[in-house]
Parts: structure tokens; sequence; C-alpha cells
């Protein structure tokens, strides 16, 4: 079909959109009452802004990030080191986050975009090694393995009304609003003409070359842009846990960001990631009340995933509802998937 | 003066000469038949002409514009198109989209991030408009993987077109197909010539003597013979081997 004005990729808002932000909206009034807590919706919604990020590189630009959990992080340390040491404003803590992670991701951009396949993923894995060490031995500046610590949730000033967001509830849909501009923007981002072109460079990057464009400028930016935005979300995270760990830039940490996207479906559908996050964080806690081994069945769904159902929860959400066919789903999911591991350099 | 001249280019991997001494003009217009034996460096010519591969000495001259050693994205953005001989589509696009995306307008905004691209119908019916011409009209919403062998072949000539290109390089278009996939082909690139500039690299005989203004020979890196079709056939190299045989 050629996509009309009136198809969702060129909606700024659609009704799938809608639908969450209305379910989101309506989490504080029964999250407790079904046996999980307000902290919870706010991990949830940090989460899933940073696998939308993540994916923008993992699924869009088909490029395998393996240490994306040192922008998280870098946005989280940035957002707290700011707050102390510049200015504790809201707004300017959290463009810190986004502006540092985002320098930190074309710093490394420019040893990696030459790069695809295993390659690139062993470099991201590399780079994220060293971000994590110099976060543990940084004693006097990230805090070392203790973290940094009384990180205050500031309030969010409006000009024209300030909130207090040290209520699980409020910095809840403080949160939620966030989450809300961001996907538009994603949404926007990844359906946009630049959108497009990266989904084109995935698919060859030779043609995307002898076409006109720039393949290494074009994979530089949407990394550095995927770690802007995974550090914004580090800078909620540092709010919400009212400290900065080093934890989350390690390499299993990770691991987890790859591991949620993938269940979830990013590979075929923009919600993947979002899925993928809520499987993950309502596994880990359901099923860690159960069992210390939750990990096990999470991780033996993974590896089910990766061999079986490279589609995602999200590509058999679309078979049922948008009357696509599983199959093609599956072959566009498998596709996606030898893409992210094919080849070295492009040239 | 030629729109593309090309002198004393040399390419080696390693201590491996791949191109010995390649010189070569071709004017403007003209549909210029590139021929040898395989391994004789025609690929490899035609990766240096459109910036895949750097020449180690030599130069290349677009509109009397040097470009020796330009990376392939400016190459094509001065307005050289290329088709691969393995062939090179965005396999998940649909036909329309590939089209759509090669179109300058498109890569002039192709750092627009806040426009929806299909928001724009003016892409969208250009690309269909270029589908038309190579007999894909009614294949715009197929997935380029989902077409068949000859459609592809002329969807990579889409592409090209899309492009607005001043030069389309072309490498074994016919390569793979049967009888009358190369009749069909024959006919589009037919309808092309005159209106751009052509170099092609081909082993069908049939269609280079029938469509080519001049002809080289490229053998052990360099060109060993070069004119009109009927001139080549009298050609003494080109008699002695087998290629003239054909023709």
């Amino acid at each position: 079909m050629i996509p009309t004005p009136q198809s969702d990729s060129a909606r700024l808002i659609t009704p799938t959109m809608l639908v969450l932000w209305l379910v989101l909206a309506t989490v504080p009034f029964w999250i407790a009452r079904v046996g999980l807590y307000p902290y919870l919706g706010i991990e949830i919604l940090i989460w899933s802004l940073y696998a939308l990020a993540f994916n923008l590189v993992l699924g869009t630009a088909g490029l395998p990030s393996f240490g994306h959990g040192a922008y998280f992080g870098i946005g989280a340390y940035a957002f707290g080191l700011c707050q102390f040491n510049v200015v504790a404003n809201l707004w300017v803590c959290l463009a810190a986050a986004f502006a540092v992670a985002g320098l930190a991701g074309a710093l490394v951009a420019l040893f990696i975009s030459h790069r695809r396949g295993i390659y690139y993923a062993f470099m991201t894995i590399a780079f994220g090694q060293i971000f994590w060490t110099v976060a543990i031995k940084s004693h006097k500046v990230t805090g070392g393995e203790d973290g940094l610590l009384k990180i205050a949730r500031l309030p969010a000033d409006f000009g024209f009304a300030s909130f207090d967001l040290a209520g699980n509830v409020a910095f809840y849909y403080f949160v939620l609003m966030v989450f809300g501009i961001a996907v538009i923007a994603l949404w926007r981002l990844v359906h946009s003409p630049y959108g497009r072109v990266i989904a084109a460079i995935k698919q060859s990057e030779t043609r995307a070359a002898h076409l006109g464009y720039n393949v290494w400028l074009y994979k530089a930016s949407i990394f550095a842009l995927s770690a802007a935005v995974s550090g914004f979300a580090g800078g909620l995270f540092a709010m919400a846990q009212l400290a900065a760990f080093p934890d989350v830039m390690s390499l299993h940490q990770s691991g987890y960001v790859v591991m949620m996207t993938l269940v979830g479906g990013g590979l075929v559908s923009f919600w993947g990631p979002v899925i993928g996050v809520f499987l993950f964080l309502i596994a880990r806690d359901v099923i860690g009340a159960m069992t210390n081994a939750w990990m096990l069945y999470f991780g033996l769904l993974f590896i089910a995933v990766v061999l079986f159902r490279p589609e995602g929860v999200a590509g058999a959400i679309m078979a049922a509802w948008q009357n696509r066919s599983l199959n093609s789903m599956r072959q566009q999911g498998g596709t996606a998937l030898r893409l992210l591991f094919g080849g070295g350099r492009w040239r | 003066m030629a729109l593309i001249e090309v002198s004393g280019v040399h390419v080696r991997f390693g201590d491996r000469v791949v191109l010995e001494s390649i010189d070569l003009t071709v004017p403007e217009g003209e549909f210029h038949g590139l021929m040898g034996p395989n391994g004789a460096g025609k690929t490899t010519f035609f990766n240096v002409l459109t910036g895949r591969v750097k020449p180690s000495r030599g130069s290349i001259r677009f509109d009397g514009e040097d470009v020796t050693g330009l990376s392939s994205h400016r190459i094509a953005a001065k307005g050289v198109a290329r088709s691969f001989q393995i062939m090179t589509l965005f396999d998940e696009f649909s036909a329309r989209e590939n089209v759509m995306v090669g179109l300058p307008g498109f890569r002039a905004r192709g750092f627009d991030m806040h426009h929806a691209a299909a928001g724009d119908r003016g892409f969208a019916e250009k690309a269909s408009e270029i589908l038309v011409t190579v007999g894909l009209a009614d294949k715009g919403d197929t997935r380029a993987k989902d077409l068949s062998y000859g459609d592809r072949r002329a969807l990579e000539i889409a592409v090209a077109l899309g492009q607005g290109p001043r030069v389309l390089c072309l490498d074994e278009p016919t390569s793979g197909l049967g009888s009358d996939g190369v009749q069909r082909l024959a006919t589009l690139v037919g309808r092309l010539k005159g209106k751009l500039t052509i170099v092609a690299i081909e082993h069908d005989m049939e269609f280079l003597f029938s469509l080519a203004d001049c002809i080289s020979v490229i053998h052990w890196g360099q060109v060993v013979a070069r004119g009109a079709p009927h001139e080549l056939q009298q050609n003494e190299w080109v008699k002695r081997s087998n290629l003239g045989r054909f023709a």
C-alpha cells in the first residue's frame, strides 16, 4: 500500500499511543490492588523509554549494540553531577543527561561506524566495558561501587506552576508525560525521511552509498541519538532511584535491554521494546517472588525467541490483530536477525 | 569535452595488480560497452569509477572535474548511478520505496527527522511514474524480495533512473536472465539510449553489439581494443580471442 497521509506512519499521534497512555494513566489507581507497587510503574516507563531508544540502533538501523547500558548509566551520573555541581534545576539536569550521553555515544560512534555485524557488536561491548570500568574506578566523581547517592527528585517547574515529584505517584505522572512526548518524537523519527534512510542502510549499505547517502554519517548519528535518549532515560532513572549506580552500565545489564527488545519483538515493531520491558519487569517481580531462578526462565524464553520466534511477542500480536500473516512477520524477524550479524565492513 | 575521462588508472590489492592502466573517454550521451574475459578487471574498473575502490594511480574526471578517490556517495551525488552484477536492492522495502529513497529530493531531506516520509505524496508519485517506465506499474506495492528475477533487474534500473543520473553504469544487466528477459531489458535500455550516458559491462554480445555506440575490450587490466561494434569485429585482437565470435 502507498503510505497515505492518513496512515499511522504519517500521524503525529496514533490510536495505539492514545490507548496506551490512557491505560498507563490509570496504573496508580490499581497497581497496589493487584499486588504490585507504584514504583514498578515508574521503572517500566523509564526502561521502556530506554528500550525504545536502544531499538533505534538494534531494530531500525540493524546494528547490534551490546554495551548500551553505558549511555543509560552516563545519563544517570550526568544528572546527579549536574545537580550537585552545576545547578539543581530539573530541566537543565535532564538536558545534561541527554547531552553528555549523546556526546559519549558520538565519541564511540567515531570508532565503530565503519563496521557492522559481529565486529560492531564486539566494539560496542568493549566501549561499554571501558565506561563501566571508569565509573567503578573514579571514586571521587562517581562514588565508585557505592554509587552517587542523595540525588534529589527536583521539582518540575513549568513557570506557571511547580510540581513536587518526591512522591512516587507524582513522579510516575511526570515520567508518563515525558514518556508520551518521547514516544511521539521517536515515532516521528523512525517514519521520517531520516528514519527510512536508516532502514534502507540496514538492508544494504552498498546500495545506499551509491544512491548518494553518507552511510557512515547516518550510522554515527543514529548511534549518538540513541545514546542521548538512553542517557535521558538514565537521568530519569537516577531520579527514580535517588542515586546513580555503576551496575546499570555492566555487560549483563546491557544484555537485559537486548533481551527485552528481542523478546518483545523490536525487530518487527516499534512497540516491541515496550512489550518486552513489561514482560521482563513483571516476570522479574512475579516469577522472582516464587523463585530466585526467574532469570533462568526468561533466558530460556530469550533462546526460544532467537531460535524460533524472531518476530517476538509484538509480531504475534500484529499477526493476530492486524490480519498480517504470522509467517511473513517471522520471515521479517528472521531477516532482521540475519542483517544484525551478517557482514563486516560495508565496502 | 568528454563527460568521463579516465587516464592511467592503476589498481593493486596487495601485490596483485588488478588494473594495469586504464584509459577511457566517454562523451556525453554515448552508450559505451565494456567487454572482456572473466577476471579482466571490468567490475573493479566500475568500482573505481563509482568510488568503491580508490585507484593506486591515475585519475578520473567527470564533466571536467577531478573525482579521483572521492567516496561513493559523493560520486553518486554528482550524477553517477550504478547497478550491480549481484543485485543489490532494499529487499524489505516495496518496489516504490526502493525508488523513492533514491530520488535526489528525498536525499536532500535525508536528515529531516520531524516530518513523516509518507506525508509527502510527491515522492510516492514520482517513484510510481518511474516504475511505469520500466514496466513495473502494478508492482509498486510488492516487496522487492517478492519480485521475479526479471522484475528485480528492471527495478534496479528504475532505482538508478530515479537518481536522475547523468551517467548510468550497468554491471552485467542481463546476467541471470532468460532470452525473454534479455529482450525486455534490451528494449528498456534501448529506450534510454541517447537520453543519458550509459556505460555497460556485458557478456551478452548480441545485447552489446546492437546497443553500444562504442565498445572497449578490457583484458589484463588494460583496454586492448576499442571502437564501434562494426570496427571491433574487424579488430585482430577480438578476432583472435573468442570474444567477437558471436558478433
